[in-house]
């Protein structure tokens, strides 16, 4: 893909972030969010990752980001119901420029990750070739083989994780059980 | 060494039945009427009589097999280069001591359940006593140091339980304390003496614990070294076989009721030292020093509670200062390196010591629990069958030939003559003619003259059957079993042959003579076991006739008034008074005031006090950071890691391991 | 092609934005999404690692983040149900102010 999508999808993203923590109302955030969140889809499927570009429309933008919106419409929250911040911008800035601190001392790692990415043609060395000439890296057959070949027991711990999840909410919602 | 599984099964027949015994007291312990007394009896004396099968077995094995057998029942505890098995072992020398264990214990089981039949507790003395027996097995089966350790300990706490029997009388309660006690001064010696063996034998490369390879390696272990263990030892030996001067406790013993002081304080428990002493023979053998050491300390025991058993007027205590002098000539056996006299001794007086016993025990039984000779007297006409086995354990015990005790007692006394210890010989031959003297005191006291107590006199009766009949055997016993162990003169003790494979064999002659010069020394030998033998027979009849004299024909006997030596005697040389006054009182004025007002201020409640007060103050002060709201958290953490990452990122040297 | 280390940036920009919001706004909801701006600040990490060495495992991470934030969602939302409705019934405002559930702590 062009490189051209990526300075694109990056600015997006990070704009949008940007946005996000600056909205005053939460439902004009989430949607911030959402469009951030597609900018990121979009970069993992630059980085040869189409599975979980999916799975982050599906699962992040549509399922879980939607379970927000839905919440707050449910909650019906009003302005008045808004917590009070006076000086919500001056905290921003306080924030941003810590947020800024550490992003100078990532950016310093950053520039000493060493080499290059793996050519495709290693990709498709190691891990076979699609229909269509991309690599099967990042794939839903590569992925899953590797989910549970190697991660089993993680995978089955994330279930039990999800298992306790249902489990609680149903508990704190119901009065009466 | 062959295996068998039957060697676990010894110690195992016991065990069983003190649980279940133990259980059904525990169970029955509320209820007004207890368990049949019938069963109960039965039970309890079913264990002893099954190990004592199986160990007749075994030990009829042995014969064709000296090295015996071996089991390892399961790993005990394995720590680093310490491997511990709960390994058995019979050989010729605890093949000898399961079998007085296991047939002198099931013979005072059986009369224990006539004896006892009136008594409270009876199925709870009988759990105690199974548990005892079974700790007696553990300790002379152990195959290796802490296995033993854990029977002698067993035994130890069985003594205890069973000194206490009548734990509602504070003066029955407070004579097990001091058995307890005393006990666990000598197992103090006797752990650091295990410790440093262990160590030392590590420090040379042999981590172990094990008899077998402790014989082997013995040879590793400079003189020195063996001395300072030998001695360790020889003090846990001294604790438990009432040696002094650790013999306090065995006369209070007598508490207890009388088929324990004859199983326990006179056949089996007191005698663990001296077999602890014949097994470690290998590890003694390298430091005469310190065998010299056990002789003098056994023959001064000897002499001492012989001169104390004098004065007695209890029956029990005059068998208990006896015990006390016996062990001490076993000791002064095996610390003229002459082990297979040593146990030999310690086999006959099994039989002869339990015999007096359950004896003495059979007279109080039908004196309602009169335990003291001044009440006794002319008891012949009423007990005459008790009266004729008693008369032949004091015969034994006084050295008349060819009763057991006239064999093994000689035996000893002819080693301390060959040792050279000439001054040792004549305090064992003055004690020996003591021992005839207070034995025969006792029997003429109790038996002959008049009675003293009319009222218990007319109500004293022989006892049942169960008690009779091992009466009867164990004085069969005593008639005979003196002849496994003839003197060299008469043909040789079979028993030190027996035992050779074991404790290794006495020679008797040096090993470089022969032709004439072999038959003159043999000759020379044989003439010296005569005459010293004749010594020893004229000392203990000199004895009899002198407490014939002065108790035999007389109405009422005059106890002599303390006095001078007498005085000496009667209050056991003072022996609880300077332990009273130094240890007793020692112990309460000065360490109970340094406890009170030093330690317990300072060391133990400073930090008491000082801890809670230092965290109070320290929580006090950094509580108001945890406000509770998370972004101040939040910023706290994100502070944190932006320091750290500067501190990494910028190389800090301290970092930089 | 893309460097890597571009990828890494634009992660590191949303991970710090993300904290920025996090540290600064009362906003519960805005808080949790702020979260979740740090989350997937650090996926993009784990798939630009992953391709840059050519290993899936970051892709398994991925997964697993994912599915955490579904558990978290869940859960984090039904307690801010519930404590919207108890505040609601007392103090109409600052329902949704983080420094509500200070409560929480006890």
């Amino acid at each position: 893909m062009h490189p051209a999508f990526f300075y694109i999808l990056a600015t997006v993203s990070v704009l949008a972030a940007l946005g996000m923590i600056f909205q005053r109302h939460p439902l004009s955030a989430a949607v911030y969010l959402v469009v951030c969140f597609l900018g990121l889809a979009g970069l993992y499927a630059m980085l040869s990752a189409p599975l979980l570009a999916i799975l982050q429309i599906l699962v992040y933008a549509g399922a879980i980001m939607a379970l927000v919106v839905f919440v707050i419409m449910l909650l019906n929250v009003r302005d008045e119901d808004l917590p009070h911040e006076p000086h919500m911008y001056w905290h921003l800035g306080g924030g941003l420029a810590l947020g800024a601190a550490l992003f100078v001392v990532l950016s310093k790692a950053i520039h000493k990750v060493p080499g290059e990415a793996a050519p495709t043609a290693d990709l498709v060395a190691r891990y076979g070739e699609q229909v269509g000439g991309a690599p099967k890296f990042g794939g839903i057959e590569a992925v899953g083989l590797h989910l549970f070949n190697q991660f089993v027991f993680p995978f089955e711990i994330i279930s039990i994780l999800l298992t306790v999840a249902v489990v609680g909410v149903v508990v704190l919602a119901k009065r009466r059980i | 060494m062959q295996s068998t599984a039957l060697v676990s099964l010894i110690p195992l027949f016991p065990l069983v039945g003190a649980i279940v015994l133990g259980l059904v007291a525990l169970f029955s312990s509320h209820r007004e009427v207890g368990p049949d007394k019938g069963l109960v009896g039965f039970l309890a004396c079913l264990g002893p009589i099954m190990s004592c099968i199986v160990a007749t077995m075994l030990f009829a094995d042995l014969r064709t097999n000296p090295q015996g057998f071996v089991h390892v029942a399961f790993t005990w505890f394995s720590v680093g280069s310490l491997h511990v098995p709960a390994e058995f072992w019979v050989d010729r020398l605890s093949g000898v001591m399961i079998m007085i264990v296991t047939f002198v214990g099931s013979l005072i089981h059986i009369y224990s359940v006539g004896y006892m039949q009136h008594e409270r507790g009876f199925t709870r003395f009988f759990a105690y006593l199974n548990l005892f027996t079974f700790s007696m097995l553990v300790l002379v089966l152990a195959k290796n140091l802490p296995l033993m350790f854990l029977g002698w300990e067993g035994v130890g706490a069985c003594s205890y339980l069973l000194i206490g029997y009548y734990f509602t009388e504070t003066e029955k309660a407070q004579a097990a304390n001091k058995a307890f006690i005393v006990n666990r001064i000598g197992d103090l010696g006797f752990l650091i003496g295990m410790f440093v063996l262990f160590w030392y034998l590590g420090t040379k490369g042999v981590w172990t614990v094990d008899f077998a390879t402790i014989r082997e390696n013995a040879h590793l272990i400079t003189p020195a070294m063996a001395g300072v263990i030998g001695i360790l030892l020889f003090v846990g030996a001294c604790g438990k076989s009432a040696q002094i001067p650790l013999h306090v406790w065995l006369a209070d013993a007598m508490a207890g009721p009388t088929p324990v002081s004859a199983l326990i304080h006179a056949a089996t428990m007191v005698t663990a030292g001296v077999y602890m002493v014949a097994r470690m023979a290998a590890l003694y053998n390298l430091a005469p020093s310190t065998s010299h050491v056990i002789a003098i300390v056994g023959m001064t025991t000897a002499i001492m509670a012989a001169t104390i058993a004098i004065t007695q007027h209890n029956i029990k205590k005059v068998l208990a200062y006896s015990t006390v002098s016996q062990l001490g000539y076993m000791f002064a056996a095996v610390g003229a390196g002459a082990y297979s006299a040593g146990v030999f001794h310690l086999f006959t007086h099994a039989f002869f010591k339990a015999l007096l016993f359950l004896g003495a025990g059979a007279v109080i039984h039908a004196m309602h629990h009169e335990e003291e000779m001044d009440n006794y007297g002319g008891l012949w006409k009423k007990l005459p069958f008790t009266a004729t086995t008693m008369l032949i354990g004091c015969v034994a015990i006084a050295g008349i030939p060819p009763l057991a005790g006239f064999f093994s007692k000689d035996a000893i006394l002819f080693a301390q003559w060959q040792q050279g210890w000439y001054w040792l010989w004549g305090v064992g031959l003055f004690t020996s003619f003591l021992t005839a003297f207070y034995m025969f005191r006792m029997w003429f006291l109790t038996f002959l003259g008049t009675p003293r107590d009319h009222h218990a006199y007319d109500g004293a009766h022989e006892g049942p059957a169960v008690m009779n009949v091992p009466l009867a055997i164990l004085a069969a016993g005593t008639l005979v079993v003196g002849f496994l162990g003839l003197p060299e003169a008469m043909g040789g003790s079979k028993f030190a042959a027996w035992l050779a494979p074991a404790v290794g064999a006495h020679a008797h002659l040096p090993a470089d003579l022969s032709g004439k010069a072999l038959e003159a020394a043999t000759y020379g030998l044989h003439q010296t076991e005569y005459l010293l033998a004749a010594f020893a027979i004229l000392g203990a009849v000199a004895g009899i006739t002198l407490a014939f004299l002065r108790y035999g024909g007389q109405a009422t006997p005059v106890f002599g008034r303390a006095r001078g030596l007498f005085a000496l005697f009667q209050n056991r040389y003072f022996f609880d008074h300077i332990n009273d006054a130094v240890f007793v009182r020692g112990s309460i004025d000065f360490l109970g005031w340094g406890f009170r007002h030093v330690v317990d201020r300072w060391i133990i409640d400073g930090p008491i006090r000082g801890l809670p007060t230092l965290y109070y103050k320290f929580s006090d002060t950094v509580r108001v950071m945890q406000s509770g709201a998370v972004r101040t958290y939040a910023y706290a953490m994100l502070l944190g890691t932006l320091a750290i990452l500067f501190v990494v990122m910028s190389g800090w040297s301290l970092l930089r391991f | 092609m893309v460097p890597t280390q571009y990828y890494l940036l634009v992660s590191a920009a949303l991970f710090c934005i993300g904290l920025a919001g996090f540290v600064s706004r009362r906003n519960l909801f805005i808080v949790f999404m702020s979260i979740e701006l740090m989350l997937n600040g650090v996926n993009l990490s784990f798939l630009a690692f992953s391709r840059h060495i050519g290993s899936l495992d970051g892709h398994v991470f991925t997964f697993l983040v994912i599915a955490l934030a579904a558990a978290e969602a869940a859960i984090g939302l039904a307690i801010v149900i519930l404590i919207f409705k108890n505040a609601g019934a007392t103090a109409a405002s600052d329902a949704l102010s983080v420094d509500n559930y200070q409560s929480l702590k006890h």
